[in-house]
């Protein structure tokens, strides 16, 4: 074949198999992966614990005064976590492909946990909604291929929490997402970027294995009376009156400082600055 | 030679992969002083950018709105309202049921060219000028049905549209003004008023519609709009999600109401799946709501108060409690908490006297 021809043939393959590159397939069964993660994420982290969290004060002061209580009110029994925390979840994650019928490029993914509601990632090139459209618990997301790779880009999110403690995450936060996928390891990192409450971002990474035998099984959710309480009261604990803080530090043998987190204390260097005396 | 035409084979098959691949971030630019349409559930539309927002039924029956807006931007909700008439004659209503008047849907296919159904509804939630401005030019363009002794006895029953209110509202609009203050035009006061709370007399767009009044909460005037069909509540300045809740203490507005009129719509409210969904909130400004967005503002607004509420127990001054940044943890969401905390402390004051 002439090198014209080959040229010719390399364009003509590459208009036929629109588009050609980066279109791993993330479709599948996935199941969870814990690692070093494992205490935060299954027992769940302890009261106080903030280290390596890129908070404000704002964050911290709305974390000390969280009461878990709160989470036995009806309207908060059922809620699922948001898109960047449900990664952190200990539940299964199934991942299903939308292929348009006609051109056959895949216009969506759609991701489901346990608990969780459907989540779409739009490839379709779609805006994102006005702002001034609802948000929900997975916000609205687009994503484009870099090489393998599949970056997405949430907006729309619902307030959520990057750590189970009581610290908070925004409805103003957005997220960007990297899908990376090693042949049957799955490796999400999440950036989240939140003007109200972190002062940079804060990454994440997250592991996944294909699991051919797995199905994720409903998981409805009643809402029941869990506490006999007045009409109105929101569990809180007052500023300055919560008596837990301190454990996690103790009980770790950490500054109490270190425990307070702040973007300082995700650095290496923040080891060095613990040890001197 | 070779090596320029791969790279020209590759260049080209690049080009073809980026042009299939999304571009990533498209959000929509909102030009200023524009108002926006956003659907929100069968017949009910949100309209943004006017001041207050406001909230459109229209349908086989005619426009029923919720709040007029700033006076100045009545031509460009007028204009929105109209758009609003055009795409429903043209195209029907989404989920369309009986109304009272028109009765079979079946009309509406065959009556397409019909002229425009006009505003016949203006519900106030409250007295506030970024929510009643447009009164005036909006009623004017609207018409009220009447039949029967109503007709007969008064010669300007139909004219315009009619303005629901709760009666406070009415006593403040019609009260005399402040010094320099122009008095608000006969033509903008509500036109029929109740106490505690008010249903349409029949089906409007399909469904009931359910006016509730809130006392004592952002003002003492306060309603919140319930569409039960639809299942979208307009809630008024009692809901917002870009401030804190500004509780107008002069005119009646408190946080225990304020609180209460926040589990009010919590009750009426049924999430569709997940605490998701289902039941939808028009807040008075910001953005699309539903319960849940609502839930965390309740909590906001009653953890904020219990903390006040314990400063001054332990009989800590204003400036004290000031001092103390009840609202810090809130302040980077909502704005500076100062205004808040005064109107909270001399409400919890005002009541322990």
């Amino acid at each position: 074949m002439s090198l014209w021809r080959r040229a010719w043939f390399v364009c003509l393959m590459a208009g036929a198999s629109v588009p050609l590159f980066g279109q791993i397939d993330f479709s599948g069964e996935w199941a969870p992966r814990f690692y070093e993660d494992q205490p935060e994420r299954v027992p769940g982290p302890e009261l106080g614990d903030y280290l390596g969290l890129p908070i404000n004060a704002a964050a911290r002061m709305r974390a000390d005064t969280w009461d878990a209580s709160l989470l036995t009110l009806p309207e908060w029994q059922c809620r699922p976590h948001g898109a960047d925390y449900i990664w952190r979840g200990p539940s299964n994650l199934t991942i299903t492909k939308e292929v348009d019928p006609v051109t056959r490029e895949i216009t969506a993914f759609h991701a489901v946990w346990l608990r969780s509601v459907d989540r779409p990632v739009y490839l379709d090139n779609r805006p994102h909604p006005p702002e001034y459209a609802n948000h929900t618990w997975a916000g609205f997301t687009t994503a484009k291929w870099d090489g393998d790779m599949l970056t997405t880009y949430v907006t729309h999110l619902k307030e959520g929490y990057i750590r189970r403690n009581g610290v908070p995450r925004s409805d103003l936060a957005t997220l960007t997402e990297h899908w990376i996928r090693h042949e049957d390891f799955l490796t999400v990192v999440t950036i989240v970027t939140d003007p109200v409450y972190l002062t940079e971002p804060f990454i994440r990474s997250t592991d996944y294995q294909l699991d051919l035998h797995q199905h994720v099984p409903p998981y409805p959710c009643d809402i029941v009376e869990e506490v006999d309480r007045p009409r109105g009261v929101v569990p809180n604990i007052l500023p300055g009156k919560n008596t837990f803080l301190n454990e996690f530090a103790q009980r770790h043998k950490l500054p109490p400082e270190a425990a307070r987190g702040g973007a300082e204390t995700m650095y290496p260097e923040y080891q060095l600055k613990m040890q001197k005396p | 030679m070779k090596s320029k035409l791969l790279v020209f084979a590759m260049a080209v098959s690049l080009g073809m992969a980026q042009q299939s691949a999304p571009e990533r971030r498209a959000e929509r630019v909102q030009p200023a002083g524009e108002v926006h349409i956003l659907h929100v559930r069968g017949p009910i539309y949100m309209l943004v950018g006017a001041g207050g927002n406001i909230t459109v039924s229209v349908g086989q029956d005619g426009v029923l709105l919720v709040d007029t807006g700033l006076a100045n931007m009545s031509d460009k909700v007028l204009a929105a309202v109209r758009q609003l008439q055009r795409e429903v004659a043209a195209n029907g209503v989404p989920n369309l049921h009986y109304g009272a008047e028109s009765l079979s849907t079946a009309r509406v296919i065959l009556d397409t060219n019909a002229p425009p159904k006009p505003i016949r509804y203006i519900i106030n939630t409250h007295v506030h000028a970024d929510h009643t401005g447009g009164n005036e030019k909006l009623a004017k363009a609207g018409r009220t049905l009447t039949g029967g002794n109503v007709a007969g006895q008064l010669a300007d029953a139909s004219e315009g549209a009619a303005i629901i209110a709760q009666q406070a509202v009415l006593d403040r609009m019609s009260a005399k003004p402040a010094t320099n203050q122009p008095a608000i035009p006969f033509d903008a006061l509500p036109t029929e008023t109740f106490h505690s709370d008010m249903k349409l007399s029949a089906f409007f767009n399909g469904e009931g519609v359910h006016i509730i009044h809130m006392p004592a909460a952002h003002t003492d005037g306060d309603s919140i709009v319930y569409f039960r069909g639809s299942d979208v509540i307009s809630a008024g300045d009692v809901f917002v999600t870009t401030s804190y809740p500004f509780l107008d203490l002069e005119r009646g507005g408190g946080i225990n109401g304020e609180i209460d009129a926040l589990n009010r719509i919590l009750d009426l409210s049924i999430a569709e799946f997940r605490l998701e969904g289902g039941t939808m909130v028009i807040p008075g400004h910001g953005r699309l709501c539903d319960s849940a967005d609502v839930a965390y503002y309740r909590d906001m607004v009653t953890i904020i108060r219990d903390r006040i509420q314990d400063m001054i127990k332990h009989d800590m001054t204003l400036e004290q409690v000031k001092a103390a940044r009840p609202t810090l943890d809130y302040d980077p969401r909502y704005g500076s908490g100062e205004r808040f905390i005064e109107a909270v402390y001399r409400s919890l004051s005002q009541a322990k006297k």
